[in-house]
């Protein structure tokens, strides 16, 4: 059927044998260059995936927070019940000495047990995989350290611990650890049995196996680790901070502001913790994406 | 045309050492079940040798055992006359294809070909000639920075050929390579292996379920019952090399193909039998 068109489809007998065919053929290049003006290279703008991943969340909260300050300027709601948006930037403006100040303690906790988590997370994993012995024999107490509320351990470590920074680490620290532990443990454990077979048929040394195919084989699984950590790693800051209830740092300014009525700056700083959160998720995201765009499934596959 | 194993060679005195001998290798798992039944099997250097037969019959289990991947319950495996496990001592090579590409999905084309020379510990510029010269034998120089899931199947099994070749091994054990590809795929890769086998002079074990491929790249076929897994018939296929698609087409080739077909349905008989 294909073959004999390109080369005469009017003069050909088939075209008069099939009638289905004579108004198809005619129709074409009409319909054809409308369809040329309208797929330029690109598709437009807001088809884009790429496009609709940052403009429909943002239509989203757009209109949230249109209604928002609709509502509290419509019921006359007082600012310390609750304030508008409008008000609640202002005061961010106003306030940023006390509460950029405040937001880089947070961030700066934060990080520290985000790391202190990472560091101990990983080697935790590696002890386990060592042997099965080791993982039966420890792995109840990774749980308990999980399912301890960190707000019932607190005032101890506070106690035990002078330095205040240090001991609100080791607070964030603790939520933290649990999600790289068991990640990192079943990431180096999810090895492809022929690849291990292959790397076993060529005498490959237990060091030569972890680097070359448990190491990379647990990527994936640590990075979405890091990924639940984050953001355990700013729950975990602002938790010991309100339970310590001292020290410099956002939950301080929500309970001082709690405490002088000061609502906008509550909301204030309460945007602050939202958009550090935000961040460190962005941040994970871009860093996983970097480590393996290339080759693995999450990263690979789009809609 | 069948032709017992225990057939003697064509040439006269010295006999060469054989590549693999299998002597009585059984296997049972602790669960009771018989794998394999004692298999007695010798195979020559040079030879390509292909173990047939349904799912189940053992032959993946015979060649995890050549490799030395799994340990028989009872029996010995040679390779040049040395105990697997001590294949080094014999100064040969040998290699493992699996049934999937098995590649490292984070790592290039070249370093997943570099690979065992670089776990043996091969000076990275020696490795890097022979990678590429690994490559252009299977025809995929142009690939060598290419992540394994930009290649199609048939490419990334290719892959895995040159990551078998690159340490020029004298034995190369494959199990059922091509089984997951299309057929016409399938096809341009076993003629290319024919050629690599008669270039290289390689010894090759190659498992498979697929008659067509038995005859078409073996010189003997060994055939495999299961339930439990064991070797019921050998064929020698004595037709000339190179053999090409007209090959598949021939009379000759229909012979053959009958004749295992006969023999595979003849084992699956013996196994109702043994069932019940």
């Amino acid at each position: 059927m294909s073959t004999p068109f390109p080369s005469a489809p009017m003069a050909s007998p088939v075209v008069t044998a099939h009638p289905a065919a004579a108004p198809r053929s005619a129709p074409a290049p009409v319909a054809a260059k409308p369809a040329a003006k309208a797929t330029p290279k690109r598709p437009p703008l807001m088809a884009q995936p790429r496009v609709q991943r940052v403009v429909y969340p943002v239509l989203v909260g757009l209109v949230l927070i249109a209604l928002w300050q609709g509502l509290v300027t419509a019921m006359e709601l007082p600012p310390y019940l609750v304030p508008s948006p409008i008000l609640m930037m202002k005061t961010l403006f106003t306030d940023w000495a006390a509460l950029g100040g405040s937001l880089w303690v947070t961030v700066k906790i934060t990080v520290l047990a985000f790391v202190v988590a990472t560091v101990a997370g990983v080697l935790i994993s590696f002890l386990f995989v060592q042997s099965k012995r080791i993982e039966t024999a420890l792995f109840p107490y990774a749980v308990l350290l999980q399912v301890t509320p960190i707000v019932a351990v607190a005032p101890l470590i506070i106690i035990w611990v002078k330095d205040p920074t240090a001991s609100m680490v080791i607070c964030a620290a603790l939520v933290a650890l649990f999600p790289i532990i068991s990640n990192t443990t079943l990431g180096l454990r999810s090895v492809e049995p022929d690849l291990q077979s292959y790397f076993q048929l060529n005498r490959a040394t237990r060091l030569q196996t972890l680097l070359r195919l448990r190491i990379p084989s647990a990527l994936p699984y640590f990075f979405g680790g890091l990924r639940i950590s984050s953001g355990l790693a700013l729950i975990g800051a602002v938790v010991a901070e309100f339970v310590a209830g001292q020290g410099a740092g956002l939950a301080y300014q929500i309970l001082q502001a709690g405490f002088q009525l000061n609502i906008p700056r509550m909301f204030a700083a309460l945007l602050l913790i939202s958009l550090t959160g935000v961040a460190l998720f962005v941040l994970m995201a871009w860093l996983t994406r970097v480590a393996l765009g290339g080759w693995h499934a999450s990263e690979t596959s789009h809609d | 045309m069948s032709i017992p194993a225990a057939s003697p060679p064509l040439a006269p005195a010295p006999r060469p050492t054989p590549a693999v001998e299998v002597l009585s290798a059984e296997k049972t798992y602790p669960n009771g079940t018989q794998a394999l039944l004692p298999v007695d099997l010798t195979i020559e250097e040079g030879e390509f040798v292909t173990l047939l037969g349904p799912s189940g019959c053992g032959k993946s289990t015979l060649l995890k055992m050549v490799a030395g991947l799994l340990e028989p319950t009872d029996g010995r495996l040679h390779l040049w006359r040395k105990p697997v496990a001590q294949l080094d001592e014999s100064g040969k090579k040998m290699a493992f294809v699996f049934q999937s590409p098995t590649l490292m999905p984070w790592a290039s084309v070249q370093t997943n070909v570099r690979l065992p020379l670089d776990l043996a510990g091969v000076l990275r510029a020696e490795a890097d000639a022979r990678v590429t010269e690994a490559l252009a034998l299977v025809g995929l120089s142009k690939f060598a920075n290419a992540l394994p899931r930009a290649l199609s199947g048939g490419m990334q099994m290719r892959v895995s050929i040159a990551r078998g070749l690159v340490t020029q091994p004298d034995l190369l054990l494959m199990d059922e390579p091509f089984g997951a590809l299309d057929e016409i795929t399938r096809h341009k890769l076993d003629a290319d292996l024919l050629d690599l086998w008669r270039k290289k002079k390689l010894t090759v074990i190659f498992v498979t379920h697929s008659i067509h491929e038995a005859v078409f790249l073996s010189s003997r076929v060994v055939m495999m019952a299961a339930r439990p897994g064991r070797v019921v018939e050998e064929f020698r296929i004595d037709a000339p090399y190179p053999r090409t698609a007209d090959f598949m087409v021939s009379p000759e080739f229909s012979r053959y193909a009958k004749l295992l077909q006969d023999s595979l349905l003849r084992a699956s008989v013996d196994t109702e039998e043994t069932v019940a």
